[in-house]
């Protein structure tokens, strides 16, 4: 427990002081989660889950922690220029593990009409301030009670993040933008936690930046739990864009209620080291959620997709898409369990994964993992690894492609079958031409993203 | 402008190649004929640089150029164009955008500024109409889903797009009907000139009918024991190969 023992030390320490500066809803459950992470310890790779993703180690760097919320000297005015060219959305920051508020940045008249309908969205530990019931409804009920010890962890330690409310039948057209920010001047750990619920045919999207500004070890841990309502849709689409020193890990909690719409779509096109867990309950029948994601790895990057759909009623239906490509000596994961459960009968589950190794040194491991326990379902899955098709190779070499563009005609032909599962056009445009600068090594790090220094 | 002197070649050590010499000048068409297994495929792919095949012996000189030496790509830019027997698919990447860039590829070679997007849209509109490519294929993925007629010509139609100086012709008549034989025939036939060669591979004396050759070449056994006028090619299809076999003593 050595790994452990400083951060338990620096709970019992603070706690006070930690409970002092977040919201009550938020420390309800903060000492049952601290006392089951004392029981649970970071995540090993002995356990099936973690198995090819060594988290436990990555904390034992000596990160800072702003339990006192010392403000962000960072507004908003400043970080905007990390916005996704071309996108109009509706943004807001995270700057480490708090959300970044500014009363002086004007709201735009289509967000004033949307909360003039009850949307409501902003700091979650704000929000948990002011509508304490409303956000104690949902607040840790979709992490349950058996979530293992990074989550716990997150539970004990987050205190702010994001929290956006779309009431029944509101609409949101433009895209939800959050960007997660990174900065600081010495080594820091983040622990955020953000809370997005939709009510009964509301419908949202949400797009998610991960960024770091500073050249430092950081470790992110956010947690987000999503509530999907009846007939609702949803989707949350995720791009990486970090550097080597970066340790990412996103915990998602998903539930969706009867003929809910759901669509995930993770993108990692640089980073350090990432874990992104996903998990579904399918609790209505007629509910519907497509996972996808694509990682682009080389040198040493490390990325972990691991997901789980629980299909908990019958006719519901889940697809899950991934694909990677890794290069040099990095490492791709992805572990996908499906568990369908007694009388889900008339349960659709299709799960693919596909992989390019471009050398001997990178590895990918695909684990697909069904677990059936109703007799009229439909489930399949599919996982293929392998080289670059040499033939194809030759083929656009034979017609006096060059082998470095040939390659990369290939290759983001591999990935665009992901790409176009993104429905915002202007996003999808945006990831294709990013995944093809990646691929040509001219993405040094965040592409159009200024606050990025190198 | 090729020039090729006892050339040996193997894959995954076995040697198919045995010492080939063939001599093709500008404006002639060569066809290769021979029995399965001969050598036939390995030649043209040997010509075309497949990574797969390894030279041991021999030269191959193109416009004086060791052509040997060249990458893939740089065969291609020289001039040299392979007509797949198998074309292979390649889902997720467009004909335009493929060929879009092999023809800027061929120009940079050439110290030519790349084409503007009309000027290729008006180039492959012409082309297509040359081996009556359907216009709905042209915005497909390569070679997706095509049948193998639809195949083969657009093997003709890149022909077409990239003017090689010469092209290689590998079994192109194969799995194809004698309406499909006749477009692809006349494609060919289209793009002939005094400036550029052919070597036409095939089983079959009936493409001969339509692309007509100014000397045949039996491949047996990994060398050319045979080569003649256009009537070596009437006479294989009557007597079969098996004549070839007894005049060489087997």
């Amino acid at each position: 427990m050595e790994i452990e023992q400083s951060y338990i030390d620096i709970y019992k320490e603070f706690h006070e002081e930690l409970k002092s500066n977040s919201a009550e809803v938020m420390n309800q459950g903060r000492d049952a989660a601290f006392d089951q992470f004392v029981a649970l310890g970071f995540p090993t790779q002995k356990l099936e889950a973690y198995r090819y993703t060594d988290v436990r180690s990555r904390f034992a760097t000596d990160y800072g922690m702003n339990l006192r919320r010392v403000p962000c000297r960072l507004t908003p005015s400043e970080l905007v220029k990390c916005n996704v060219p071309g996108i109009n959305s509706h943004l807001f920051f995270v700057v480490n593990d708090s959300f970044l508020s500014d009363a002086s940045l004007p709201l735009s008249r289509d967000m004033e009409e949307l909360m003039e309908k009850g949307v409501l969205w902003g700091s979650l530990k704000e929000h948990a301030e002011k509508y304490p019931e409303l956000v104690a409804r949902y607040y840790g009920k979709a992490v349950g009670s058996e979530a293992d010890g990074l989550t716990m962890f997150n539970t004990a330690f987050a205190q702010d993040g994001f929290f956006l409310y779309v009431p029944k039948n509101v609409v949101i057209e433009k895209p939800v933008q959050l960007i997660n920010v990174m900065h600081a001047n010495a080594d820091m750990m983040a622990n955020s936690r953000n809370l997005i619920v939709l009510e009964e045919g509301a419908s949202a999207k949400f797009l998610v930046c991960a960024h770091t500004m500073d050249k430092l070890n950081f470790l992110c841990n956010r947690v987000t739990e999503v509530f999907v309502g009846k007939n609702a849709s949803y989707e949350q689409y995720k791009l990486e864009q970090t550097n080597y020193m970066m340790n990412n890990f996103g915990a998602l909690f998903v539930k969706q209620e009867a003929g809910s719409h759901v669509v995930i779509n993770d993108s990692t096109l640089h980073n350090g080291f990432t874990r992104n867990s996903i998990r579904v309950d399918l609790d209505g029948e007629h509910a519907e959620t497509l996972l996808c994601g694509m990682a682009i790895g080389d040198r040493e990057e490390h990325i972990d997709n691991t997901t789980y759909i629980n299909h908990n009623v019958p006719n519901c239906h889940s697809r899950e898409l991934y694909k990677y490509v890794v290069d040099d000596s990095s490492v791709g994961v992805f572990a996908g369990r499906v568990l369908v459960k007694e009388g889900a009968q008339k349960t659709e589950a299709y799960q693919s994964c596909k992989n390019i190794c471009m050398t001997k040194e990178a590895h990918v491991y695909s684990k697909p993992q069904l677990e059936i326990y109703a007799d009229d379902v439909k489930c399949s899955h599919g996982a293929t690894t392998g080289q670059m098709d040499e033939t194809a190779l030759f083929y656009m070499r034979a017609r006096g492609i060059s082998e470095k563009e040939a390659k990369m005609l290939l290759m983001l032909a591999f990935m665009d079958d992901v790409i176009e599962k993104i429905s915002l056009e202007a996003l999808r445009n945006k990831i294709r031409l990013l995944v093809e600068k990646r691929f040509r090594g001219e993405l040094a790090k965040c592409s159009g993203c200024v606050i990025c220094k190198e | 402008m090729l020039e090729i002197k006892n050339l040996h070649a193997n894959i995954n050590g076995k040697e198919i190649l045995k010492g080939i010499n063939l001599t093709v000048k500008p404006g002639e068409v060569h066809a290769i004929m021979g029995p399965n297994g001969s050598g036939k495929s390995t030649l043209s792919s040997v010509l075309a640089g497949n990574p797969a095949y390894v030279v041991t012996e021999g030269e191959v000189t193109f416009y004086g150029k060791n052509l040997l030496e060249l990458s893939p790509e740089d065969r291609s830019r020289e001039g040299v164009f392979l007509s797949f027997q198998y074309p292979v698919e390649i889902p997720g990447v467009s004909m335009v955008n493929f060929m879009r860039t092999a023809v800027n590829e061929h120009r940079k070679y050439k110290g030519l500024d790349p084409m503007s997007a009309s000027d290729f849209l008006k180039l492959m509109r012409e082309k297509k109409e040359l081996v009556e490519l359907d216009n709905k294929l042209a915005n497909r993925s390569v070679n997706e889903g095509f049948s193998g007629g639809e195949k083969k010509r657009n093997e003709i139609f890149q022909m077409a797009m990239l003017e090689p100086r010469l092209s290689i012709l590998d079994e192109t008549d194969s799995g194809l009907d004698i309406d499909a034989l006749r477009i692809v025939a006349s494609g060919v036939n289209k793009l002939k000139s005094n400036d550029n060669a052919s070597i036409v591979i095939t089983h079959y004396q009936r493409l001969l009918d339509y692309i007509v050759p100014d000397f045949v070449h039996v491949l047996y056994k990994g060398r050319i024991v045979k080569s003649a006028g256009r009537e070596l090619a009437l006479e294989l299809e009557e007597k079969g190969y098996d004549w070839i076999k007894k005049e060489l003593g087997e």
